[in-house]
């Protein structure tokens, strides 16, 4: 009997991936830390990836204060409660022992499995000029256009490598943006945090190529904590790619990134992120909890920091790209998609905090459900008493699909200073039967009209996305939304 | 290529079209009169596909049952009904729309699907042949159209996709005299001895411009007479009420 129901629940598996086009997972012999957090765990991690002092203390300090956080709950959506002690939080892929030295190197499963999720290493590195820093599990596998990337005196490897290759830039920036003192999901960040990605530009250089980054959750019960550090030097620019897709796993999966931007004077960081993790099944079994701290910090005057995301994956989004704008005349933007369709839950917007003169902020959200989805914007506009002149412009659209999805807005506005203002729409609407008949009528079958009018709804903001996302997030979308209209 | 036979429709419970009878060769141009609520634009949903109805009777179109397939699948083999409110896509551009719409329904034919350069070479041609204005469609699909601007974006979607089948839904109204007649010119370019038409108005001024080769009058859900252009001027005269 207990057989058959293994049999059931392993059919029903199967079942459940072919739903999911990224479902698989592939067969490498990992190397884990013992399950569970404790001082212990955090000392093994440091010391698999032969951490200097300095980081460790980071880390313990860290754990320190996470002892004393508590879990928060104001969030629309709940989840069940996750036992921290039943996680393992170190996995590398066992065969990356041996660091490879070029894709040749590499575990052939390895690169079938990106091939799977579309993303040919080799293929993508030639043809679109985009140098990979590719992350399977917690460990960067492969870091190409390396030397082209040296020669501006470019910086762009993964976390591990900087600490031990380019310790004064970490130790200087790490923490500076998202505190050891955070809030709890980003000090657990800091306190285990096993890989991600390092970007450093240099004064004066625009990094001539898009920086990418894919990352991939794959072993079973692994929570994921990358840390990513981009800094732009004075009057520097870099335009960064972050794309995801996992496999398909039963049981929910904690995400809690940390990524830190830190744009000096005149610098410019445009941060692009296409999130597309495993949502769960039609019922709402599974996926991936995706709670990631994002915070840019325009230190410099005259500096910019641009924030693009598609979220359409995730069992539960929860997260709020922010800007500090530091410097005077600095300029953060927040440009959104976010779709959830069955049972997904986001929580998701951004926060604009204006600090410098002159400082203007703008805010593009576009957010689609479908199913019985729920979807909440929340955002907060902070003009301080200092930031004179400062201006703000907030544009929050809900597209709702049938009549069992809900879509809130939540603007946090707070204007300390009379010279400055803050501007708000918002609108809520409804794919209308007349519409879906109209594009019918013209040949396009019902999931064909629901892309196309979709991503008219997102135009503003996929215009947004650098032309090697562009493409990829306007199938994604249609994509996401299969199904929904019955 | 059209045959209609005793169609009738219920929505909401409520009879619309009570035994509809009608029949369209290859060329032919037929015009449906009739006063409000007749049931002219009920026939033109039921025709194109629209859900919601309750339908009963046998529509045949080149040989295949009408009814059975879907709304798409309508637009494949060449039936196109020009709206009367045609719809606002809000972020679509008009140009895309198109394309989309041409190249969905080529694929659905199993042809070539047209790539950007075919694309705005044909629609280049056709908005010339048309005489409208080439700007409107690199607009969003009729957001902030006027209502002559929409109705013309119809005639040259229809003009674009070249169907076997074209209904035109009251195109007539809310149009001025002159786009009135940039119009009934566009329909006339279309028409040769493989396409038919089915226009559906309330006022003979259309059928000036465009001579029909039949017309109809529709009243309380049927067909009550059929004739030439001399009944739409006829019906002009004694008007709807009084016409038996």
């Amino acid at each position: 009997m207990k057989q058959e129901l293994e049999m059931d629940s392993r059919q029903k598996e199967i079942e459940n991936l072919k739903d999911y086009k990224y479902g698989f997972s592939t067969d490498i012999e990992n190397i884990r830390a013992p399950k569970g957090l404790s001082e212990e765990v955090i000392k093994f991690i440091s010391k698999i990836k032969k951490e200097p002092e300095w980081m460790l203390n980071f880390r313990l300090k860290a754990f320190e204060r996470f002892k004393q956080l508590k879990e928060p709950n104001w969030q629309k959506p709940k989840y069940p409660k996750i036992d921290y002690q039943d996680l393992y939080y170190y996995s590398a892929p066992k065969s990356m022992k041996d660091k490879p030295k070029s894709l040749d190197e590499l575990d052939p499963k390895l690169l079938e499995t990106y091939k799977k999720l579309g993303i040919p290493l080799q293929e993508q590195a030639r043809l679109n000029g985009i140098a990979v820093d590719a992350v399977f599990d917690s460990v960067s596998v492969a870091t190409t256009f390396k030397e082209e990337l040296t020669k501006q005196g470019i910086i762009f490897c993964s976390m591990s490598e900087a600490i031990q290759k380019h310790p004064e830039l970490v130790k200087k920036y790490l923490g500076t943006v998202i505190p050891t003192t955070d809030h709890f999901f980003a000090t657990l960040n800091s306190a285990v945090f096993t890989d991600g990605s390092f970007v450093y530009i240099p004064q004066g250089v625009k990094c001539p190529m898009e920086l990418s980054t894919y990352f991939r959750i794959n072993a079973s019960e692994t929570g994921q904590f990358e840390r990513t550090l981009i800094i732009a030097d004075k009057g520097s620019y870099v335009s960064y790619l972050e794309g995801c897709t996992a496999p398909m796993r039963d049981e929910n999966q904690l995400h809690a990134a940390n990524v830190e931007l830190i744009a000096l004077d005149d610098a410019e960081i445009k941060y692009s992120t296409v999130q597309n993790w495993y949502p769960g099944d039609k019922d709402g079994k599974g996926g991936i909890y995706n709670f990631v701290t994002k915070r840019g910090l325009c230190k410099g005057k005259n500096s910019k920091i641009s924030w693009t995301q598609v979220e359409t994956g995730s069992a539960i989004t929860w997260k709020y790209p922010s800007c500090i704008l530091k410097g005077d005349n600095s300029v953060g933007e927040f440009y959104s998609i976010a779709i959830t369709n069955n049972h997904q839950k986001a929580d998701t917007g951004t926060k604009m905090i204006h600090l410098g003169k002159n400082t203007k902020s703008k805010i593009i959200s576009k957010g689609i459900s479908a199913g019985q989805s729920d979807m909440m914007y929340r955002g907060l506009v902070d003009i301080s008493s200092k930031a004179d002149n400062s201006r703000n412009f907030t544009q929050c659209d809900s597209l709702l699909m049938g009549n069992k999805c809900g879509a809130h807005t939540i603007p946090y506005i707070k204007n300390k200073n009379l010279k400055s203002n803050i501007e708000h729409e918002a609108t809520t609407s409804k794919i209308s039967d007349e519409q879906l008949y109209y594009c019918n009528q013209r040949g396009l079958n019902q999931e064909e009209a629901v892309s196309l009018i979709v991503n008219g709804f997102c135009k503003e903001v996929l215009q947004q996305l650098p032309m090697e996302f562009a493409v990829e997030a306007q199938k994604l979308v249609g994509i996401s939304l299969e199904g929904s209209v019955g | 290529m059209l045959s209609i036979e005793n169609l009738k429709a219920k929505i909401d419970k409520k009879e619309i079209l009570k035994g509809l009878n009608l029949n369209i060769k290859p060329g032919e141009v037929h015009a449906i009169m009739g006063p409000n609520g007749s049931g002219k634009s009920t026939l033109s949903n039921i025709l194109s596909g629209k859900k919601g109805y309750e339908v009963n009777g046998n529509i045949k179109f080149e040989g295949e049952n009408l009814l059975e397939l879907e709304t798409e699948e309508r637009a494949h083999k060449g039936i196109f009904l020009a709206f009367q409110y045609p719809l606002e896509i809000p972020g679509v551009n008009t140009n895309t729309f198109l394309k989309t719409s041409i190249n969905a329904i080529k694929k659905a034919r199993g042809e070539k699907e047209l790539d950007a350069i075919e694309f705005l070479k044909l629609i280049k041609q056709k908005s010339s042949e048309l005489k409208f204005d080439q700007a409107i469609l690199n607009r969003q699909l009729n957001v902030g159209f006027s209502g002559g601007e929409k109705k013309k974006n119809e005639i040259l979607q229809m003009s674009i996709l070249n169907p076997k089948l074209s209904i035109l839904d009251e195109t007539d109204s809310g149009l001025d005299i002159d786009a009135l007649r940039i119009v009934s010119e566009g329909v006339n370019s279309l028409r040769n001895k493989d396409n038919s038409f089915l226009i559906i108005t309330h006022y003979q001024r259309l059928l000036d411009y465009i001579k029909p080769d039949f017309v109809h009058v529709l009243k309380n859900g049927q067909i009550i007479k059929s004739g030439n252009f001399e009944l739409a001027k006829e019906l002009e005269k004694v008007g709807y009420e009084n016409f038996n």
